[in-house]
């Protein structure tokens, strides 16, 4: 396995309040690897760092043996990274198909992009019914596969995703890692899933990272965090 | 009864000027939220160079699209040189640099060109096919142009990956970043059309009121009250409202308060907008679920 994103000591603020303190992180190609921790640990800080987003940091970011520091947002998303921001970000009023032509704006390859689409259409069926209807007036769940197929439509190496179940039904959550755990099987693509739902992401991710006030403060595969005591005690309420 | 008729043909093709004019100043507020109040006077400045290059010997039309160009750059950098470093400012700094821009547009405009009113001339001539006693040939040419530059921008918007991009970026600009979309490029983009299609109005306003430095200061208030009445973050609403404006300035000019009040009319419907309706007639409310 090589490794697709290498961070280490990575420091984040707003303004002069610091959020994160210094983490470290990896993401090998292929893999899922969560980032769990509780409301205000710095998960969405986190991401948001990674692409240059709204906040300032210091420390080493490299991806694919690229170092980043120093690019700009757009420069980041044009080599790969695609980010489905917490609140997802959807263009309210444009419609469900106009939204999915901009995640794959810079694209050429037409044919390709035709398959891709037909493609999310096929992972998210309720898309293609409403693919002419305003994105505003969708619900909280299907705006999510939006924003997750908005991003997926720019053919990303390494899928960031924030908070996927935030606010939504469980039974759609149920229905939302259902697809993201056949996308991982179909396509090649790294994900690096923050959330608050313990549970559902360590049913999918390989590697799971704790974080705490900005801190990473434990690590592993997915199978031995979800036998630690302390994190059952924490996040899965056993 | 036919002079009514002929005041509403006379009022669409000033509302045809105050559409285009309209849909400029829609252009740069759906982008930036701010009213450009410098507009007018760029699009004078920039009927002054067609002017300058007529006069060198050029032929109308190649005039008129150096021009549209020229605009279009002269605008872009604006925005790049000026605008952009105000992206943090406040609200009312902007609107400072927006009225020293006017000032300074209609003052250099006076040094370079001087201050009489000069002829212009209309692409469109006298005897063409197409005027007839109810419109001049001028003013069903400045219609069909309004309608053109329409039509050109609905499909650009529409139906390329470059509008609907510029679209994206004027909507929500942090979500187009994270998509990798230009953001500030976009918005340089369109500070370029909003100039250029303000060049195309100045253009087809020039033969009717002459051309001088002050010519677009009331052109200017009517398409303003236009974009207001149609929605001031509508393109559609723009242009239906500029026609509406020159239908009932004319109107109201040749019937109710006479020649000389019909700027108020325009002033009277701005305030009464914001007052009874702010979203204007075709304001874009967005259904949201929340």
């Amino acid at each position: 396995m090589t490794r697709l994103l290498e961070v280490r000591n990575l420091h984040a603020s707003y303004g002069a309040t610091e959020v994160l303190h210094g983490i470290d992180l990896d993401v090998e190609e292929g893999q899922v690897v969560t980032l769990l921790g509780a409301n205000g640990a710095g998960k969405t800080t986190t991401l948001r760092a990674l692409c240059h987003f709204q906040v300032k940091n210091a420390g080493s970011i490299t991806y694919r043996g690229e170092r980043i520091e120093g690019k700009s947002t757009e420069d980041i998303a044009a080599m790969g990274i695609g980010h489905v921001p917490d609140g997802r970000g959807t263009f309210q009023s444009m419609s469900v198909e106009e939204n999915l032509r901009l995640g794959c704006h810079a694209r050429k390859d037409r044919i390709a992009v035709a398959t891709d689409l037909d493609r999310m259409y096929d992972y998210f069926p309720r898309l293609k019914e409403r693919r002419a209807q305003q994105a505003g007036t969708l619900s909280g769940g299907e705006q999510q596969m939006l924003a997750i197929a908005r991003a997926l439509m720019g053919n990303p190496t390494l899928l960031l995703l924030d908070e996927p179940s935030f606010g939504l039904a469980p039974l759609v959550v149920k229905d939302i890692f259902a697809i993201m755990r056949r996308i991982r099987e179909e396509q090649k693509v790294s994900i690096l899933l923050v959330e608050q739902n313990a549970r559902i992401a360590l049913q999918l991710a390989d590697t799971a990272y704790l974080l705490e006030t900005g801190r990473i403060v434990k690590h592993g595969p997915s199978e031995a965090m979800r036998n630690d005591d302390a994190v059952r005690r924490a996040y899965l309420g056993e | 009864m036919e002079t009514l008729i002929q005041q509403v043909a006379v009022g669409l093709a000033s509302g045809g000027i105050y559409a285009c004019l309209a849909l400029a100043l829609v252009m740069i507020y759906q982008a930036t939220h701010h009213v450009n109040f410098a507009q007018g006077e760029m699009a004078m400045f920039s009927t002054f160079v067609a002017w300058t290059l007529i006069q060198a010997g050029l032929g109308y039309w190649a005039a008129f699209f150096i021009t549209v160009i020229g605009s279009f750059i002269a605008s872009a950098a604006i925005e790049f040189a000026i605008i952009r470093p105000l992206h943090k400012a406040p609200e009312l700094s902007v609107v400072a640099v927006f009225i020293g821009l006017l000032v300074i547009f209609h003052s250099v405009a006076g040094w370079v060109f001087g201050t009489e009113l000069r002829e212009f001339p209309s692409p469109f001539s006298k005897d063409a096919w197409f005027g007839g006693s109810l419109m001049s040939p001028h003013q069903v040419g400045t219609i069909f142009v309004a309608l053109c530059i329409v039509a050109a921008l609905f499909a650009f918007f529409r139906h390329t990956t470059l509008g609907l991009t510029m679209r994206a970026a004027a909507q929500n600009p942090g979500s187009s970043r994270l998509l990798g979309i230009r953001v500030g490029r976009m918005l340089m983009l369109g500070w370029g059309l909003a100039g250029a299609i303000g060049a195309v109005a100045g253009m087809m306003v020039a033969p009717v009121v002459f051309l001088d430095p002050g010519m677009m200061t009331g052109v200017l208030i009517y398409a303003f009250a236009g974009a207001l009445i149609g929605g001031i973050d509508n393109p559609v609403g723009a242009i239906v409202g500029g026609f509406l404006v020159g239908v009932l300035e004319n109107l109201l000019g040749t019937y109710v308060v006479g020649t000389d009040l019909k700027l108020t009319v325009a002033l009277v419907l701005i305030v009464g907008v914001l007052i009874v309706r702010p979203a204007g007639l075709l304001g874009r409310r967005t259904v949201q679920r929340v």
